[in-house]
């Protein structure tokens, strides 16, 4: 099963590649990561994506929690949270479909960051299957390039744990 | 007041109580060394090899339960001590590595003997530090030393580059460490506790199985206290060996796939395994699907990481295991009016006819020398009055198998990564720790060529480490799986060139002894162990074809064992076909 796992770490050089290295390791996958500083520089904040049945993410977790410079490790998938990711997309449509690409861009509140003769260059944000859905009305347009950020994800407030 | 990086390390090291370090002197690390020079109080242990410092470190650790201390240079120098790190490691053992690195203006530069120890060695050490600016110094040693010895000990590496060791700074002692994510728990779960003292109540059929976690948090007297009031047996893992006295009438030796019959048989009927300290390693369990079937299971570890990381569990309790067997004995003293004698009668007397029906043993020979009989002799000898010391193979398994032993840090072995090399140094170290003590390292022909050159290092201290070798001509333990289970096809495990170790042992100035007919074995050993008192290898020729007895095969459930006797009748079958 898909598990999305928060961690507050110290910001210090070297604490990706201990993470990186931990599920390298040990055998775990990672499907993305995205690491980003928190308020206090001191600290960042990391969303990682793995899977694995209960007892390797279980594994994960204290694996995890067991290294000097993790300070507190959720794995969000267990309460509500919410979760986004961005992509930016560039799209190649024939003359006739350019039209109908701004108008899904529209309907998926997308935003045309960049364009030029051929291409729209758009920025779509959302959870997992608003992007997957984006990205397949995509593909018989024409996809050019794709990038996506990675899922980050927090914890609603309110929801007793 | 300022002080130069390496009068901060020097200063640092005091007030962390270091009296020894472990070394080699290398290019970065020259101003380090130039402060030991006239140094009264913190004495460097030259040895001849870095993989040979880090050994002894351990070896001194695992005997004092301190931390060691190693101090090499960078580059090869550092690269040196991936081995001992990793050996540390596995077996949870308190280190601080200090490797000298190239100026922090040269780093990723390729300069000379430049390498990224502390990418090397992330994976094998609990922590790791590049100390970057010289203000973190103080710091970061503290951290380490605290990091190497609490919760579940281990290796930590601190990188220090050149221009650091010569960065000025006022130096100031940290009194507390403030690590916001490493908190280790010391503390069990007290309704947890609760619920497994009510499961011991329950049991018909409970074993205890105890690991290196004992030894290390000293609960020793706790747990021979839950042993004894609820006549639990115990068998211990080869982590564990001597946190239990092995002369106890409870103890079932060790477990695994060179444990005894009954303590295998044990803990396959066994209805509750009380697994304290330990990490169920495969060498223990062995086939998991297969492992103690009918038991419930309470594990109690400091680690959390090692609680169903590869069997099920029960009742898992994080916590130190002197504090969790403290609370748990006194909730079976005032919850539980057990009459434990009579309830673990049945139990007990099963147990006493496995033992009788399997002893531990081998054939005896007049003829060759038999490797038990020289471990076996030892043990007689010294009364178990000693600290021994094993290489890893066959040696290591009749050391753990021959010798009783019934006191913690007397047993010191590589059991986690089973590193050839590790005996003769951790000797070295053990010995330098309690210089008044017989430390006796039991090796093989091959195991004791992979740090031989340490010779140096026991000699020039005047340490007596005593060598025992059990000299078979082959790599033993990869023999007996070859003639096992590979048709009896000796790849490159038979040794060919064995060094004269008498003649070895005397040209770096250390005594040589051999003994070749079994007649001679007790003659040596006594002068070796006894009369000389300096360092001594001691040869002893033994029988090549001699097998460690009993054997789980890899994959086996554990009561799946080979037995010695049943090897004697299938040459017998196979002598009365040729005779037909």
């Amino acid at each position: 099963m898909r598990h999305t796992i928060t961690l507050l770490v110290e910001n210090k050089f070297g604490v990706l590649s201990r993470i990186s290295g931990l599920f390298s390791g040990r055998g775990y996958n990672i499907e993305s990561l995205s690491v980003g500083e928190e308020i206090d520089p001191k600290y960042s904040q990391m969303t990682i994506v793995t899977t694995g049945d209960d007892l390797i993410i279980e594994q994960i977790t204290k694996q995890l929690n067991k290294l000097v410079d993790v300070i507190k490790v959720t794995d969000v998938t267990e309460f509500e949270h919410v979760e986004r990711e961005m992509i930016i997309i560039k799209v190649t449509p024939k003359p006739e479909k350019k039209s109908e690409v701004l108008n899904l861009a529209g309907i998926f509140r997308g935003r045309v960051v960049d364009s030029s003769e051929n291409t729209y260059t758009i920025e779509v944000t959302g959870d997992e299957k608003k992007i997957e859905a984006f990205i397949g009305l995509m593909k018989p347009m024409g996809i050019k390039d794709l990038v996506r950020t990675g899922k980050v994800a927090i914890l609603r407030e309110g929801y007793k744990k | 007041m300022k002080l130069t990086g390496s009068e901060i390390l020097i200063e640092c090291l005091k007030r962390e109580g270091v009296k020894h370090i472990f070394g080699y002197p290398g290019g970065v690390v020259l101003n380090i060394f130039d402060m030991l020079y006239e140094d009264k109080d913190l004495k460097l242990i030259l040895t001849r090899h870095e993989q040979g410092a880090v050994h002894a470190a351990d070896g001194y650790a695992r005997a004092t339960g301190k931390p060691g201390v190693v101090l090499v240079t960078s580059g090869p120098g550092a690269t040196n001590t991936v081995t001992g790190i990793a050996t540390a490691s596995m077996d949870s053992v308190p280190l601080v590595v200090i490797t000298g690195q190239v100026p922090t203006m040269l780093i990723g530069n390729d300069a000379f003997q430049e390498a990224d120890i502390v990418g090397i060695t992330r994976p094998c050490t609990k922590h790791n530090y590049l100390v970057k600016d010289v203000k973190d110094l103080a710091e970061v040693i503290k951290e380490a030393f605290h990091i190497a010895s609490t919760g579940r000990p281990g290796p930590v590496l601190i990188d220090l580059p050149k221009d650091v060791t010569v960065g000025k700074t006022d130096f100031i002692w940290p009194e507390k460490v403030g690590l916001e994510g490493y908190k280790p728990k010391y503390e069990g779960n007290k309704w947890m506790i609760n619920q497994a003292a009510h499961l011991i109540e329950k049991a018909r059929k409970p074993v205890i199985v105890a690991g290196g976690g004992v030894i290390i948090s000293g609960a020793y007297k706790e747990l021979k206290e839950l042993a004894e009031h609820t006549q639990i047996p115990v068998t211990t893992t080869l982590m564990g060996i001597g946190c239990f006295p092995e002369t106890n009438k409870l103890s079932l030796g060790m477990p695994g796939m060179h444990g005894t019959y009954y303590a295998n048989k044990a803990i396959q009927e066994s209805d509750l395994l009380i697994a304290l300290g330990m990490r169920f390693d495969d060498r223990v369990t062995s086939k998991t699907d297969s492992f103690a079937p009918n038991a419930s299971i309470i594990h109690v570890d400091i680690d959390p990481t090692s609680i169903r990381k590869n069997v099920r569990v029960d009742i898992p309790i994080v916590g130190d295991v002197k504090r969790v067997l403290t609370d748990l004995n006194k909730a079976l003293k005032t919850e539980i009016k057990g009459q434990w004698g009579a309830v673990r009668k049945a139990w007990l007397k099963q147990i006493d006819e496995w033992k009788k029906e399997r002893p531990l043993t081998y054939t005896k020979s007049d003829t060759t020398i038999k490797p038990q009989y020289v471990v076996e002799k030892i043990y007689e000898l010294t009364k178990g009055d000693a600290i021994i010391t094993t290489e890893v193979g066959q040696n290591q398994m009749w050391a753990a198998q021959f010798f009783k032993y019934d006191v913690p840090r007397t047993f010191l072995s590589s059991g986690g990564l089973g590193t050839m090399g590790f005996g003769f140094p951790a000797a070295i170290g053990a010995q330098l720790a309690f210089p008044d003590k017989l430390v006796i390292d039991v090796a093989g022909d091959g195991s004791i060529q992979m740090n031989i050159q340490e010779l140096a290092t026991a000699v020039l201290n005047k340490l007596p480490v005593k060598v025992v070798i059990l000299n078979n001509g082959f790599l033993g333990m990869v023999r007996q799986w070859q003639e096992l289970f590979y048709g009896e096809r000796y790849s490159y495990s038979h040794l060919d060139i064995v060094p004269d170790f008498v003649k070895l042992a005397e040209s770096y100035g250390a005594a040589g002894l051999r003994a070749t007919k079994p007649s001679e074995v007790e003659d040596v050993l006594k002068e070796g162990l006894f009369k000389i008192k300096k360092t001594v290898f001691m040869d002893f020729k033994v029988d090549w074809k001699e097998k460690v007895y009993p054997m789980v095969p890899a994959g086996a459930p554990i009561d799946h064992m080979l037995f010695e006797e049943d090897e004697a009748k299938e040459e017998k079958k196979k002598k009365l076909k040729v005779v037909k």
